[in-house]
């Protein structure tokens, strides 16, 4: 038996949109053997009760994702930064839509 | 031109249950449609049509409801157990039409639990098991291809019930009929072994297909009426669909068969239609009435 047969689809990410103007949200994952059919089984499990316009799907594969190790150097320095938060700045009564 | 309060706000829906994401809300396919039966029509042979199609949607509904827990991916299984549900939905559709058509006071659940076989409709492809999945998607592809033009052509129907079932149907069919395609051309054009089995698959559904084209004395005197469809003017466009799928699959088109064998839309059905029916109707006849 040859070594490239496979016994298991490889996994893919799918995401939704819900309507126009909306962002696609990831909703969950799903295997398949191609694109193609990763659409297919999308559509058929994260859109039966009328969820979504579009759909996309990535190879799991193909998603860089950060890692647990790395949360304190990533994600840490940003809590003390006040000052990248509007609420810091006093904006004038006259300045409407922000 | 202003955003008032709420630019991300206006983009969504308020109308929807807060407690439920996607809401709860579902449309009805008869919502507006009106009832009544065209004065000119026979409503007994109305009645016998909508109860051909109903009885199609019912039992390969059925067929489809048994590879749940039995399909060879999880994906696949929902995929056919969605399929099978826009099909039960036909049927519920067609039966309750047949049942409010013909007057006697049976409903769709009286249709569908309380006759035997020889009083079903349906064509015999319907019912025919499925020896793989190979097997379940040749017959759901024949099924659809026959099926999608039927419905299409159901939309000019004069009986605006009919016309309102034939264009939920043809969205429906459109997939079922793409999903099967694309599993045929995937086995057919794949390995030897798959190549194998789906030229087996085609070559034992080929013998039904003759069937899907005869016209009934009721189709035909309802189709000179403006209200069913003629089958025998689909084979056209099913053979198109048939032969596109096949070429890309790698597959050639079988003989057809010399001679069609009984018709179910007369009644004539094998064991099959026995099986499923008992299996079907076992708790609705233990428990006459039961609802939960």
């Amino acid at each position: 038996m040859s070594e490239e047969i496979r016994h298991e689809w490889p996994l893919f990410e799918v995401f939704v949109r819900a309507k126009r103007g909306l962002n696609h949200v990831h909703v969950g994952s799903l295997r398949a053997a191609d694109h193609e059919m990763a659409l297919h089984h999308a559509r058929d499990l994260y859109t039966r009760r009328n969820e979504g316009v579009s759909i996309w799907v990535v190879r799991s594969d193909d998603v860089v994702s950060s890692g647990p190790a790395d949360k304190d150097a990533f994600f840490a320095p940003s809590g003390d930064k006040v000052y990248r938060h509007p609420t810091y700045y006093a904006i004038p009564d006259s300045v409407p839509h922000i | 031109m202003s955003f008032d309060d709420d630019a991300y706000g206006a983009l969504t829906d308020h109308d929807d249950d807060a407690r439920w994401a996607y809401g709860t809300g579902f449309a009805d396919p008869l919502a507006g449609v009106p009832t009544a039966v065209p004065g000119d029509l026979d409503r007994a042979c109305l009645a016998a049509y909508c109860l051909m199609l109903g009885d199609d949607a019912l039992v390969m509904s059925h067929r489809l409801q048994q590879w749940v827990t039995r399909a060879p991916e999880l994906e696949d299984e929902l995929a056919i157990a969605n399929i099978g549900l826009d099909l039960l939905g036909q049927a519920r559709l067609l039966l309750g039409r047949a049942g409010e058509v013909e007057g006697a006071g049976r409903d769709e659940d009286a249709l569908a639990y309380l006759r035997d076989a020889g009083e079903f409709r349906n064509v015999r492809l319907a019912e025919r098991g499925d020896a793989d999945f190979a097997h379940l998607v040749a017959r759901l592809l024949v099924f659809s291809c026959w099926r999608l033009p039927l419905l299409d052509r159901l939309t000019a129907s004069r009986d605006p019930v009919l016309a309102a079932i034939g264009a939920k149907g043809v969205k429906e069919v459109t997939y079922h009929r793409e999903y099967a395609a694309q599993w045929v051309v995937r086995l057919g054009d794949g390995t030897d072994d798959s190549h194998r089995r789906m030229r087996a698959a085609i070559d034992a559904v080929w013998p039904a297909v003759g069937e899907l084209f005869e016209t009934h004395q009721v189709e035909a005197r309802l189709a000179a009426a403006g209200v069913a469809v003629d089958p025998a003017l689909l084979r056209p466009e099913f053979d198109e669909a048939m032969s596109q799928v096949l070429a890309a699959a790698t597959l050639s088109k079988p003989m057809d068969a010399t001679e069609a064998g009984p018709s179910g839309r007369d009644g004539a059905h094998g064991p099959e239609l026995g099986e499923i029916l008992a299996e079907m109707q076992e708790l609705a006849r233990a428990m006459p009435g039961g609802v939960w």
